[in-house]
């Protein structure tokens, strides 16, 4: 796991150690920080990310997107309409909602005026509650759960897509392949982590796949974390599936593929939608898994000569080109767009002014942002496959066409 | 000497009631709310371990009962969470029942018990974690709706004065446990139980009214913490961390005493703050603690109040 | 689900891990049988060992089965050292202090890990940790394979040191008749510590066990308390046999639970095995002292 540079990035203490050397102390009490104003006049993202625990990857990635984005928004003049630069306030969540929230809260106290964050859903919804105390804009950068836009909380936003709309798009493709291929396929599996995102997700697809005609055979729920697949391979093996959709974050889906392949599980596919482990860092590090599986996910528009160039530049860092580099670096151009056309810190103008936001979706394949109760609806997922490409292992969009690089491979060969 | 202590007492009072006003401080006021809650819990503790001398090493589970019982009212039935807090303690008091009636009628005691108490909250915990209508893994989420009689407050000041409620009313509780027949039995329990049980004392009975008592405390701190920060999930709820914490807080200020789970509670919170202040990692305020703990039970059993106590005397002996 | 292939797999795999909660078990009821108290400390110093072994291996490259002859003697020489300077001496013979002090050393160990390591989790990355072999109709990773076999080899060697040696005889006499074994010129304070030492050397041992096949975090010390003692309570307390083959019981417990009732219900078995026992047979299987 590659460090990401935090060049740009103060910690919460930080952030207080700054604002008490200039405001008054509200008590004598020495030792105890007091509640502050901020001093500088730079317009502070709190990020509420995963740095520590099962999560610190892909919680770094996010840190390491977003201060990208904060470093090319100010290297471009900043917030020009309030003359002031972006900083970044780091904060560790610890894969916990409750930890998340109060986060928020200690950050919300000290100034912060706007956050992104949580990479998990089940912190999303607590941390962006804990900010509607305070109406401050909150931006979920990764996070599918639809409960997150339709609380009726007026200060939660998303460029990227939510579950309900990626599961059926996920439905819809997988259907397409597998007529593709003379519809071999008609019995899947899911294999879910238990919290808001896993299961939320697999029961959407649960439903839309018997909609369609599969059958479910089996919904299996595993905790966060799980070491040990052994019995969950033993359950899909007596199951006899055709499909294998796992909905895990990253250890568990690459712990899961693996145990698969050891026990020699015979599937078709195995199809995931929002697998958290497919990405470039995967493919690399064990291609004899990778090869083949298929992930409908955020992905970057692979056509696009931007995504490209960001590309090369993250890699240049010594770090992956994952999801959650790019959303979270949209996450935060997002939220700098609400601040530049506000034209102030006033929470409520700047939640105007996302809620009306039409950003340049830049490197992702959607649609022209358009906010609808604080979701993107121009937000889109797409299917990615693993699959040899001169002599190398890479990820090649399969769906939808306008964007695909390749074609599917389904069922995998023997 | 009594109306002394009366006094003292009522002072007290008044200062907790006007604390708030005099800290004029969010986040102080917050500081305050945390060390009451973390004092209410250790009361629950306190009344089973410290006067009944039955330690429990699942206490967690009074604490989430009534914080799942309240939530789930609220979330799925759309029941007010006050009467959710009052159907919560009733609950903690049954599961205190529960695990009483079976540990107690099988004879459990000692280190036998706090496993088996141990053991329980695993199970709730695995149970929580599995059914629908506690949202299984998910957990739930309490929708954010900040008025005095949804039991959410805009400001610190108002979970203060609830949680100072709870606070008076289990202390209220101990200092009559010290003054009556009730708990003068408990604490022979405490000092030998099979010479309680010959000397006529009903044992069984005893010890099933302070775990129950102990349920009640313990799950209106759990509805309050649900309330609180919104959200609870079955590590939360049942997890072992929280028996640890009701536990440790009683046992440093002083198990056995009235205000032992306060000065606990107090020593805690400052110790925490001051880690968090000086360090960004977690964990090194629980070693501290933990450290406490070791040396409490070697050299200074009585708990921090024995300090002071002892320290007191001193300085009346003088 | 009831096909014989299923379940003869999940039985072997209820047995690989079963193997290493015996060893972990074994040192437990060894503390247990010969000092009577209850060691709270045993799944965060297990949690420390696994620490241990990640660090030699990812700063000294030392495979964790050869690291086997520098872990278990160093928390031989750790239990010693804890029981004879800090349980045993501020403990002074209460039941109840026992209890607390090593429940407070599990949360200065949990605590002091969480904040050196953080709470990542930590795997080995093994370059066989994925090699398969077959046992039956199960395919089994090397590493499960070797530490099975490893965990039969050291409970017999603690066996034979139990039986045969004279600090076993010296152990078992302590265990039996305390004043008599200290008429007799046994140090009895010595052998306390030795027992202990033992009970933590077989921690020392199960790390390096576990590790190629499991991870490490600070907490994870809760899940194995729960197992270690519902094993040792099974088996009886003080009984090897019993921890032996309670140790396989719960590994087979653990894994027909998550094959019949699902990953979360699954787990059910261990707390509610241990419930039971201790209500209705709270010397276990092979215990003898109630």
């Amino acid at each position: 796991m590659k460090k990401s540079p935090s060049s740009s990035g103060i910690t919460r203490r930080q952030l207080l150690a700054q604002s008490a050397a200039g405001a008054a102390v509200a008590t004598g009490i020495t030792g105890f920080p007091a509640i502050l104003k901020a001093q500088s006049n730079s317009v502070k993202i709190g990020f509420i990310h995963p740095a520590s625990g099962g999560l610190a990857y892909p919680g770094a990635q996010s840190r390491l997107g977003g201060q990208m984005a904060i470093e090319d928004i100010n290297a471009a003049g900043g917030i020009k309409s309030l003359g002031a630069k972006l900083e970044a306030v780091l904060g560790d969540s610890q894969g916990k909602p409750e930890i998340g929230a109060s986060e928020v809260e200690k950050m919300a106290s000290a100034g912060v005026h706007a956050f992104t964050g949580c990479y998990q859903s089940a912190v999303g919804l607590a941390a962006s509650q804990a900010a509607a105390k305070y109406n401050l804009p909150f931006s979920i950068d990764v996070g599918v759960s639809d409960t997150l836009v339709n609380r009726g909380l007026k200060n939660v936003f998303r460029m990227a897509d939510g579950y309900g709309r990626i599961t059926s798009d996920a439905v819809d493709n997988l259907n397409q392949i597998n007529q593709g291929a003379g519809s071999p396929a008609k019995s899947a599996v899911i294999v879910h982590e238990e919290s808001e995102f896993g299961t939320g997700t697999a029961r959407l697809l649960s439903g839309k796949l018997k909609e369609s005609g599969w059958e479910v055979k089996d919904v299996i729920k595993h905790a966060n974390p799980t070491r040990n697949f052994d019995n969950i391979a033993l359950r899909i093996r007596s199951m006899k599936p055709d499909v294998v959709i796992p909905v895990n974050y990253p250890g568990e889906y690459i712990l899961l593929a693996q145990t698969l392949k050891q026990q020699r599980v015979p599937f078709m596919a195995s199809y995931s939608v929002l697998g958290g482990g497919f990405n470039f860092k995967f493919l690399d590090e064990k291609p004899e898994i990778a090869e083949h599986m298929i992930d409908f996910n955020h992905w970057y528009d692979p056509t696009s000569a931007k995504a490209k160039e960001m590309r090369k530049r993250v890699e240049a860092t010594g770090n992956y080109f994952t999801f959650e580099v790019y959303c979270t670096y949209n996450s935060i151009r997002l939220l700098a767009d609400g601040f530049e056309r506000a034209g102030s810190k006033d929470p409520d103008a700047v939640n105007a002014a996302l809620a009306s936001s039409t950003l340049d979706p830049l490197i992702m394949p959607y649609g022209p942002t358009k906010m609808v109760n604080g979701q993107n609806m121009g937000a889109r997922a797409v299917a990615i496959q693993a699959q040899m490409s001169g002599g190398k292992l890479d990820a090649q969009v399969i769906y939808p066409t306008a964007f695909a690089s390749a074609q599917p491979i389904f069922p995998r060969p023997a | 000497m009594r109306s002394v202590k009366l006094q003292t007492l009522g002072v007290g009072v008044v200062f907790l009631v006007a604390l708030p006003w005099l800290l004029d401080s969010e986040f102080l006021i917050g500081f305050a709310v945390l060390v009451l809650y973390s004092a209410t819990l250790g009361q629950s503790w306190n009344i089973l371990g410290g006067y009944a001398g039955q330690f429990s090493f699942g206490s967690v589970l009074f604490f989430g009962t009534g914080a799942y019982t309240s939530s789930i009212l609220h979330v799925t039935y759309g029941i007010n969470p006050w009467i959710g807090l009052l159907v919560g303690v009733v609950m903690g008091m049954a599961v205190g029942a529960f695990v009483g009636f079976l540990s107690f009628r099988f004879g459990l005691r000692g280190s036998y018990f706090a496993l088996i108490t141990l053991a329980f909250a695993e199970a709730f915990r695995i149970l929580a974690n599995t059914v629908e209508f506690t949202g299984a893994g998910i957990g739930i989420y309490i929708p954010l709706r900040q008025e005095p009689a949804n039991f959410q407050f805009t400001s610190q000041m108002g979970f203060y004065y609830v949680i100072l409620a709870f606070f008076l009313i289990s202390t209220y509780i101990t200092l009559r446990l010290e003054h009556t027949r009730f708990g003068a039995r408990l604490m022979a329990i405490r000092e030998n139980e099979d010479a309680a049980e010959a000397l006529g004392v009903n044992t069984f009975r005893h010890k099933m009214l302070a775990i129950m008592i102990s349920g009640g405390i313990g799950a209106a701190g759990g509805t309050f913490y649900a309330q609180y920060y919104l959200y609870i999930d079955p590590y939360i709820a049942y997890g072992v961390e929280k028996s640890v914490e009701m536990l440790l807080v009683s046992i440093i200020g002083g198990m056995g005493t009235v205000f032992g789970p306060l000065v606990g509670a107090f020593a805690l919170h400052s110790i925490n703050e001051i880690a968090r202040h000086y360090l960004e990692a977690p964990g090194m305020s629980l070693v501290v603690y933990g450290v406490i703990l070791v040396l409490i039970i070697g050299f200074l059993p009585d708990g921090l109040i024995g300090l002071l106590k002892s320290k007191k005397k001193a300085g009346d002996d003088a | 689900m009831l096909e014989p292939v299923i379940l003869l797999t999940a039985l072997i795999n209820g047995l690989m891990f079963g193997a290493i909660y015996a060893l972990v078990a074994l040192g437990l009821t060894l503390i247990y049988g010969v000092l009577h108290i209850i060691n709270f400390a045993h799944g965060a110093l297990l949690m420390l060992a696994m620490y241990a072994v990640f660090l030699l291996f990812t700063q000294f490259q030392l495979d964790p089965y050869l690291a086997l002859p520098v872990v278990v003697p160093g928390f031989f020489v750790l239990g010693y050292v804890l029981y004879r300077f800090l349980i045993g001496k501020l403990a002074r013979g209460k039941d109840q202090n026992i209890l607390l002090i090593t429940l407070g050393l599990s949360v200065v160990l949990e605590n002091g890990a969480l904040f050196f390591f953080k709470a990542d989790i930590q795997t080995l990355n093994l370059e066989y940790a994925y090699d398969m072999i077959e046992i039956g109709p199960a395919l089994v990773t090397l590493p499960k394979a070797i530490s099975f076999g490893a965990s039969i080899v050291i409970g017999l060697a603690l066996w034979a040191l139990m039986a045969k040696t004279d600090l076993g005889k010296a152990i078992r006499a302590v265990a039996k008749e305390r004043v008599g074994a200290r008429l007799m010129g046994i140090d009895v304070d010595h052998i306390f510590a030795v027992s202990y030492g033992i009970g933590i050397a077989c921690l020392g041992a199960a790390a390096c066990l576990l590790m190629p096949s499991f991870y490490v975090t600070p907490t994870i010390g809760h899940v194995f308390v729960i197992i270690a003692f519902t094993t040792v309570v099974l088996g009886g307390m003080g009984s090897f046999v019993g921890a032996l083959i309670g140790g396989f019981l719960i590994g087979i417990t653990e894994s027909f639970g998550g094959l019949f009732l699902g990953e979360s219900l699954g787990q059910i078995g261990i707390p509610l095995i241990f419930v039971l026992i201790l209500l209705f047979r709270p010397t276990g299987l092979f215990g003898g002292k109630a």
